[in-house]
C-alpha cells in the first residue's frame, strides 16, 4: 500500500528548537484542522505541498491551543486573551515570526489582534502563500485533472470582507486549468456560510432557513462542478449544504489546497 | 421693512433652535466612553471625500446611488440661490444679483431649475420605491408608522418645496412683462417657462400672492428642514461626514481589544496582583446601556439613516432570523434620545432602571455571525458589528449568560485549547499515516 510512497514525519517546533533548528515557518493547524475529520484533510493536503515544496515548516503540535477567535466573537473577551497571550509566550519563546494558515480566522486573529499583546508575525493564509509560490514559479500545475470542470470559489468572511483577500485565492484557481463561475454574491458582497461568530457550535435562532442552505444555493446556481472553499468553516456549512440538497454525490466541495495536492498527484 | 424684520427674526430664531439642538445631540453623544482618534488625518479626510461627499458606497446599489446622488447634489446646487434669497429678505430687495450678473443670470436661475427638477425626480422615485413597489428593506418589522412617516415627511416635503421654485420663478416672469413695480426684467427660465401658460391668464394681484407665497414657503420650508434633521434620520446630512472621518481604518475583522482585561489577564497569567489604580472608573465588562458604549458607538446610531442596506445583506435576517443590523442601530438611538430626556428632566444621578437590553434581545444579538457585510454594505461606515459585539461582551462576563452551547466551547477551550471536547495530547493524530507520492 505504501509503495512508491514516502511517510511524512511532520517536524514539531519543539524538537527542531532542541536541535538548535528554526524553521522559516510556523504551520497553525487550529482546532479544526487538527479535529475536524473533513478538514484534518485540508491539513494533510497542504503539509504535502508544503513537503512537496521542501519548504521549511514546524507546527506546534500538542503544544497548539485555541486561538481564542471564537471566544472573542462570542463575547468572551476574558478567555480570548488568556488564548492569545499563552499562545504568544509560546511563538514567542520559539522566535517564531511567519506564521501560515489555513484558517482564515485564525489568520485575521493573528495578523489584526495578537499584535496588542506583543504577538507580532508575518502571517500568511494558506491561499496567499499559495499563490506567491505561482507566482514567484516555485508551484507549476500542469495538469488536465480539472479541465472539464467547472469551479465555484466561495469567500470566506474573514479572508475577504475582514481582510481585503479576494485576489490570492482566485490567482491560485486561476492557475489550474478548469472553467470558473462566480456566485451571484461575490467577493465583498459574498454571502457567510452562517457559521462565523459562535454560530458554528450552537443552534441556529428561530427563522426561516439556514444561512448554509441559503449560500449552497448561491453555489448551486451557478452549475458548477466544485465549490471551492478556503476555510474550515466554510468547509462544513458547505458540506452541510450538499447532504441537505442531496447534491453530495454528484457536487464536491474542495479546500483550494486539495485541488493543487489532486493536480500535483501528491 | 416689516418683512424685512420678519425674515431676519424667523432666521434668528431658526439658526437658534438648531443650534440648540445640536448641542443636545453633541452632548449626547459624548455620554459614551472616551476613545481616541487622532491620527491619520490625511487619510480620515481622503475618505470624507470619497465616501461622504463623493458617496462612493452609495453607487453599491447603482438605482438608489444615482437616485440620491441626483437629491443630494441637485439640493446642494439649488440652495446655492440661498444666498440672493438671504440678501434679498433681509435687505428687502428683488432678485438683486441680477444686474450684476447681467446675461449670465437667467442662465444660472435656469440651471437651479434643472437641479430643482433631478430633486424632484429622485424624491418622487424614491416615494414610489418606498410606497408603490414596497421594497423589502423599507417595510422590516423596525419600519414601523414613524420611521415610515418620517422618511415620507421629507420627499413629499422636498417636492412641494422644488415644485413652489418652479411657480415663483413662473409668477415673476409673467410679472415682469407686465412691468410690475418691484418686478424688474430678469429674463425668462428654461423649466419654468413651461408654466407660463397656466399662470398667465391670472391678474397681477393673484401673481404677486403666488410669487410671494413661494418664496416665503421655499425659505420657511428650509428653515422647517433645518429644524426637522435633529429630529429624523435626515440628520446624517451632517453626521455623515463627521462619522465617516472617524472610521476605524484597521482591517475591518480587527476587534476593539478591552484593556481593562488586558490588566487582568496579565496579572492572573504572572500570578502578580494588578496594579492598583486609584482614579480607576469600575467599567462594566461590555455595553448594557448607551454610556457603557463609546462615543463613536452613539455616533454610528444618530447617522444611521435607516435606509436598511445593512439589514438586506445580512446574513442572518435573509433567512428570516430577528437580528436586523439597523435596528440595534435605531434602537441604540432611541435608548440614547431618551437618557438624554431624563438627563435634562431629572438630572445625572436619575435612573429609569432600563437598559439598551429592554429594546435589543438576547435572541437578536447572538443570530450575528459577525460577517461584517453589514459594515460592509453601509453608505456612512457605521461599525454595527462593534456594538453587537459589545452587548454580547456584557451578556457573556457581567451577566454570564451566554447560550449553552457556547459556555460549553467556552469551558471547552479551557479546559483542553479547543472548542470541542477532544484531548491537547490528540493535537498530532491528523499526521499519522501521512505519505507523500513519489
Amino acid at each position: 500500500m505504501t509503495e512508491g510512497k514516502q511517510k511524512i514525519e511532520v517536524p514539531v517546533m519543539a524538537d527542531l528548537f532542541a536541535k538548535g533548528e528554526k524553521p522559516e515557518y510556523l504551520l497553525w493547524v487550529g482546532s479544526a484542522g487538527a479535529f475536524d475529520d473533513r478538514y484534518k484533510k485540508v491539513t494533510r493536503a497542504f503539509v504535502k505541498i508544503l513537503t512537496h515544496l521542501n519548504i521549511s515548516y514546524a507546527v506546534l503540535g500538542v503544544e497548539e491551543s485555541s486561538s481564542g477567535d471564537v471566544a472573542r466573537r462570542a463575547g468572551n473577551e476574558m478567555l480570548f486573551q488568556m488564548q492569545a497571550m499563552m499562545n504568544i509566550e509560546l511563538l514567542n519563546s520559539y522566535e517564531v515570526k511567519k506564521i501560515l494558515t489555513c484558517d482564515p480566522h485564525a489568520f485575521n486573529t493573528f495578523k489584526n489582534e495578537y499584535s496588542e499583546y506583543d504577538g507580532n508575525y508575518e502571517v500568511l493564509h494558506h491561499t496567499q502563500f499559495l499563490q506567491q509560490l505561482i507566482a514567484e514559479g516555485k508551484l507549476k500545475i500542469e495538469s488536465d485533472l480539472f479541465k472539464d470542470k467547472t469551479l465555484t470559489y466561495h469567500d470566506p468572511c474573514y479572508l475577504g470582507r475582514a481582510n481585503d483577500e479576494y485576489n490570492a485565492p482566485r490567482e491560485v484557481l486561476a492557475a489550474i486549468p478548469s472553467k470558473k463561475v462566480e456566485m451571484k454574491r461575490n467577493k465583498s458582497n459574498a454571502l457567510c456560510c452562517g457559521a462565523g461568530g459562535g454560530q458554528m457550535f450552537k443552534e441556529a435562532e428561530k427563522g426561516d432557513k439556514e444561512v448554509f442552505i441559503e449560500r449552497t444555493e448561491d453555489a448551486l446556481e451557478t452549475n458548477a462542478d466544485i465549490i471551492v472553499t478556503a476555510c474550515p468553516y466554510c468547509m462544513v456549512m458547505m458540506t452541510d449544504g450538499l447532504k441537505y440538497k442531496n447534491k453530495e454525490e454528484e457536487i464536491k466541495n474542495y479546500d483550494i489546497a486539495e485541488l493543487i495536492e489532486q493536480t500535483l498527484k501528491l | 421693512m416689516i418683512n424685512s424684520i420678519l425674515f431676519i427674526l424667523l432666521w434668528a430664531g431658526a439658526i437658534a433652535f438648531f443650534a440648540w439642538n445640536i448641542k443636545k445631540i453633541s452632548r449626547n453623544i459624548k455620554l459614551g466612553r472616551d476613545l481616541e482618534i487622532k491620527d491619520n488625518k490625511k487619510k480620515r479626510w481622503g475618505l470624507v471625500l470619497k465616501v461622504a461627499v463623493g458617496q462612493s458606497k452609495m453607487m453599491r446599489l447603482p438605482i438608489s446611488g444615482i437616485l440620491h446622488v441626483l437629491v443630494y447634489a441637485g439640493f446642494i446646487l439649488v440652495n446655492i440661490e440661498m444666498l440672493e434669497t438671504m440678501i434679498d429678505g433681509v435687505a428687502g430687495t428683488h432678485r438683486i444679483l441680477a444686474p450684476i450678473f447681467g446675461f449670465l443670470y437667467p442662465i444660472a436661475v435656469s440651471s437651479f431649475e434643472f437641479f430643482a427638477l433631478f430633486v424632484m425626480i429622485g424624491c418622487i422615485a424614491f416615494l414610489i420605491r418606498r410606497n408603490v413597489l414596497k421594497l423589502d428593506r423599507f417595510w422590516k418589522p423596525e419600519m414601523k408608522w414613524w420611521p415610515r412617516l418620517d422618511a415620507n415627511l421629507i420627499l413629499i416635503a422636498e417636492v412641494i418645496l422644488m415644485t413652489s421654485i418652479f411657480f415663483m420663478n413662473a409668477s415673476d416672469y409673467i410679472l415682469q412683462t407686465r412691468g410690475v413695480a418691484h418686478y424688474h426684467e430678469v429674463g425668462s427660465f428654461f423649466l419654468s417657462s413651461f408654466f407660463v401658460p397656466m399662470l398667465k391668464n391670472l391678474p397681477s394681484e393673484t401673481l404677486i400672492l403666488i410669487e410671494r407665497t413661494c418664496w416665503w414657503l421655499h425659505i420657511v420650508g428650509i428653515m422647517i428642514f433645518l429644524n426637522y434633521i435633529p429630529y429624523s434620520k435626515h440628520f446624517h446630512v451632517f453626521l455623515s461626514f463627521f462619522n465617516v472621518y472617524y472610521t476605524k481604518l484597521e482591517p475591518v475583522g480587527k476587534l476593539a481589544n478591552m484593556s481593562s482585561i488586558t490588566t487582568e489577564v496579565k496579572s492572573m497569567l504572572s500570578g502578580e496582583e494588578p496594579p492598583m489604580d486609584e482614579n480607576a472608573e469600575e467599567v462594566a465588562f461590555g455595553a448594557q446601556d448607551v454610556k457603557d458604549l463609546t462615543w463613536k458607538h452613539l455616533m454610528d446610531a444618530y447617522t444611521c439613516t435607516e435606509c436598511g442596506r445593512c439589514t438586506s445583506v445580512c446574513p442572518a435576517n435573509i433567512t428570516g432570523k430577528k437580528l436586523s443590523p439597523r435596528k440595534v442601530m435605531m434602537d441604540i438611538r432611541d435608548r440614547l434620545e431618551i437618557t438624554g430626556k431624563n438627563l435634562d428632566k431629572n438630572g445625572v444621578d436619575y435612573s429609569d432602571d432600563k437598559t439598551l437590553f429592554d429594546s435589543i434581545t438576547a435572541e437578536e444579538l447572538w443570530a450575528c455571525t459577525t460577517c461584517n457585510a453589514c459594515t460592509n454594505a453601509c453608505p456612512v461606515n457605521i461599525d454595527q458589528v462593534s456594538s453587537i459585539l459589545e452587548l454580547r461582551r456584557y451578556i457573556v462576563m457581567e451577566q454570564a449568560a451566554a447560550p449553552g452551547e457556547l459556555n460549553a466551547i467556552f469551558s471547552n477551550i479551557e479546559n483542553n485549547g479547543a472548542p470541542w471536547q477532544f484531548s491537547q495530547d490528540d493535537r498530532m493524530l491528523w499526521a499519522d499515516e501521512l505519505y507523500i507520492n513519489k
